[in-house]
């Protein structure tokens, strides 16, 4: 099932399908290393549920709500 | 024969760039900024078995595209001044984003040494490298293991850096496959920009410009589309093909591009890295746990702010001591072995009084760079922002703005100058100018003795509560003077906050030590040459002109005849104060004693003020001057001949009793005073690192109008309100 990063719960791991940003947002997540076919998971979410940390790539990243609506991936372990 | 070449430092924030940079160059650095824009620029010189070379530190950055400053900045360097080798330091055990922007170097063509730091962390992590692979898969560009901290393998990094140099290799681009529309496009596009180029000087890359040009980048458009010719051939190409993947896949150039790096990256790190099994948690990620966790993250955050400030006044307190009383005893010094006279009142009152009052705040200022240093090189000052950032984007604000706030005076006791220089970690201008223009209205160190002076005097029972409700008011205006400027004047887009979260690692001294020293040093210089013209300016007001000279013989006829020493002192505090009158400091006071008038503001204040424009800490030293002894008299009387008063009968007042006693005073007025105090203009060390950091007079002159319209508005209102009520 395809969903947001922002959807998945903490702890959850998922893979990337689709970036959806454009512009400058859109530059800025391909540059930190989120591109299609990439694993990632949530590590956790700042005191008001926004942003929220994740791990990709080996290193840790954190994005607002309202940017990891625009990155679609597919979680594992979800039918 | 030897001559002398440029190297250039790049790669990732957080790859370890500045580890290396010092550990290459020691003490032979120095800071700068690049022409006409505020990105520093770090500069070193290297020595290595007798062979020189000039080491630029360009800013960390991702990628090189034209949307950042930093980014911009960067890539200029290494078009236009051609450097001979670019040095990209890669984080090994985070290779493939690293590379990302190592790609682009290579695309570019210049000569490129990758500097795979931090190795031990990579093998720690069971990520086996072999560089030999990696550098064969890349055409035989030169790869160096290193760990910056320790300075392992830089003896190699200088060696191969230095005989890559010595090749002087034309440049040689990397060819990478975009998939079939974007190769098409390319080759129709590469013969005409570089039939283009041969004549314009630009950098010998035909096909990475061609590629800029496809992605839409903004520069590179407008500098190839500069004449129409160029322009007719160029433009139909990337029309149709943005059309084309719009038609067929739904996405732009510029991610096709980026996803066809990555595939290159993977294509790379499954030949020549081996990725072993990996810890289900790392001991970051598990600290990250505890320190950002929802409901506890908060709480450390409190607890080690408090920590901060408790170690920086803890070990500042003395030093402070040491410095007061070193300026103190030199202007003892300079009083006793000097003539009396203007000369001896310049260096004293003017040059001595003035520094000291500025440096004497030095140590504080050094223990507060010094742990901002220490939590920013331990990874936490990242995760103040992510805590932070929801609050703070409720008033247009950035995460990482939290910073300057808190090393402006958010806990009070910080300053304007550092904080205003620590806005260099946002990235947007627009709130960047933002948190420079809101930092000042922190109760930075300076304004405690304003505060202390009047809270003695009228509020001495309920001391925490007042100062607690000054620090809650400071931060009130700073947040909602954010939100007006973000939704007028400065009004922009919000901008992402993806933001890499380092791991922790345990500062080194070192690297502390440089990392403070640096802005110390700024500091240091401001204070010694801004602060001192200032210092002199204010003492000239202070003093000039002089009281009549009839006037003053018979004040001093009065001291000479003067019964017992105290007499003798309260007509020489007279003096003073009738010499601060009759000042153009004075008379500007009294003048504007008509505009202060919903303040009932008398001349003393106004003066006290207006001193305070060069450093709060002026305020209370004026004051000070001002209200000097038996002023009633003086005032009752208004005559020439100073009437002995009462002297000897009353005791000696402080000067916060003296404002408890005075009429024009009360416990509401002291409240108006000070609440003007803390949002009136920025003192001028203040405005002048804004004129630095924003490179024009435009921001520091609207501060200051602006700062002192709200405060005094604010604050008779306040006063207003407060008579009608009692």
């Amino acid at each position: 099932m395809s969903c947001s990063i922002n959807d998945l719960a903490v702890g959850e791991m998922a893979v990337i399908e689709k970036v959806t940003a454009h512009g400058e947002l859109g530059r800025r997540l391909r540059d930190m290393g989120l591109s299609p076919g990439i694993d990632l998971t949530v590590l956790g979410r700042a005191p008001l549920a926004d942003p929220l940390e994740i791990k990709i790539r080996g290193f840790n990243l954190c994005l607002r709500v309202s940017e990891a609506k625009q990155i679609l991936v597919r979680a594992e372990g979800r039918q | 024969m030897s001559s002398v070449f440029t190297f250039a430092l790049a790669g990732n924030p957080n790859a370890g760039k500045t580890s290396i940079f010092n550990a290459l160059t020691g003490a032979r650095q120095g800071v700068g900024n690049y022409p006409g824009v505020t990105v520093e620029k770090k500069e070193g010189v290297i020595i290595h078995k007798g062979q020189r070379a000039n080491i630029v530190d360009l800013p960390g950055t991702y990628s090189l595209t034209a949307y950042s400053l930093d980014e911009v900045v960067a890539r200029d360097f290494i078009i236009e001044q051609r450097p001979d080798v670019v040095i990209n330091v890669i984080d090994a055990s985070n290779l493939e984003r690293n590379l990302y922007l190592a790609l682009q170097f290579m695309e570019l063509g210049i000569p490129v040494l990758l500097c795979l730091n931090m190795i031990d962390m990579a093998r720690a992590r069971n990520i086996k490298i072999d560089s030999a692979r990696l550098s064969s898969l890349l055409g035989g560009i030169p790869v160096v293991e290193t760990v910056g901290r320790r300075g392992e393998g830089l003896d190699r990094l200088l060696e191969e850096a230095f005989a890559l140099a010595r090749r002087r290799l034309p440049w040689r681009p990397l060819t990478i496959s975009y998939g079939r529309d974007l190769d098409q496009a390319l080759d129709l596009l590469t013969p005409v920009i570089a039939e283009k180029i041969k004549t314009d000087g630009s950098p010998p890359a035909s096909r990475w410009l061609a590629l800029k040009y496809l992605e839409g980048d903004q520069i590179i458009i407008n500098r190839l589309q500069a004449d129409a010719g160029t322009a007719a051939l160029l433009n139909p190409v990337r029309q149709k093909l943005c059309r084309h993947l719009q038609a067929t896949i739904e996405e732009d150039p510029e991610s096709v591009v980026a996803d066809y790096r990555y595939i290159f990256i993977s294509s790379l790190t499954r030949a020549a890295v081996n990725y072993g099994p990996q810890a289900r948690m790392e001991l970051s990620d598990k600290i990250d746990r505890v320190l950002t966790h929802r409901l506890l993250g908060p709480l450390f955050l409190l607890a080690i702010l408090y920590l901060v400030y408790q170690v920086v006044f803890l070990s500042g307190e003395a030093p402070v001591d040491w410095c007061e009383n070193f300026f103190a005893w030199l202007g003892g010094q300079a009083r006793e072995s000097m003539a009396e006279g203007l000369l001896r009142s310049l260096l004293v009152d003017g040059v001595i009084a003035g520094l000291g009052g500025v440096i004497g705040f030095v140590p504080l200022i050094i223990a507060m760079f010094f742990m901002i240093a220490i939590l920013e090189d331990s990874g936490y000052l990242a995760r103040i922002a992510y805590i932070l950032d929801r609050v703070l984007r409720i008033f247009g604000l950035h995460g990482n703005a939290v910073i300057c706030l808190i090393s402006s005076g958010g806990m009070t006791g910080g300053c304007a100058v550092p904080g205003i220089m620590a806005a260099r970690t946002l990235k947007d201008p627009k709130s960047r100018l933002t948190a420079i223009l809101i930092a000042p209205f922190m109760n930075c160190g300076a304004k405690l003795p304003v505060y202390g002076l009047l809270i003695a005097a009228f509020f001495s029972h309920h001391r925490a509560e007042v100062m607690f409700a000054l620090t809650l008011l400071s931060w009130t205006i700073a947040l909602l003077a954010a939100r007006i400027l973000r939704s007028t004047l400065l009004r922009g887009e919000k901008i992402p906050f993806v933001m890499e979260l380092p791991p922790y690692r345990c500062p080194t001294v070192r690297g502390v030590l440089i990392h403070s020293w640096e802005r110390i040093w700024e500091y240091l210089k401001r204070a010694g040459t801004i602060l001192l013209t200032v210092s002199i300016i204010m003492w000239a007001l202070m003093t000039y002109p002089g009281l009549p000279a009839a006037e003053l013989e018979r004040l001093e006829k009065a001291q000479a005849a003067a019964a017992s020493e105290e007499e003798r002192q309260s007509i020489a505090n007279r003096q003073a104060q009738a010499a601060l009158a009759h000042s153009l400091a004075g008379r500007a006071g009294i003048f504007l004693e008509n505009y202060t008038t919903w303040l009932e503001l008398d001349w003393r204040v106004n003066v006290a003020l207006l001193g305070g424009l060069a450093a709060k800490e002026v305020i209370v030293s004026t004051l000070g001057t001002a209200y000097s002894m038996s002023e009633e008299q003086w005032e009752e009387d208004g005559s020439s001949s100073p009437v002995p008063a009462a002297a000897g009968s009353e005791p000696r007042l402080s000067l916060a009793g003296r404002l408890a006693q005075d009429p024009g005073w009360s416990p509401l007025k002291a409240l108006a005073v000070m609440i003007l105090v803390m949002i009136y203009s920025p003192c001028v060390a203040s405005l002048s690192v804004m004129k630095k950091e924003t490179g024009r007079w435009r921001w520091p002159l609207f501060s200051l109008c602006f700062n002192t319209l709200i405060g005094y508005l604010l604050a008779a209102a306040i006063y207003q309100a407060g008579r009608m009520l009692f």
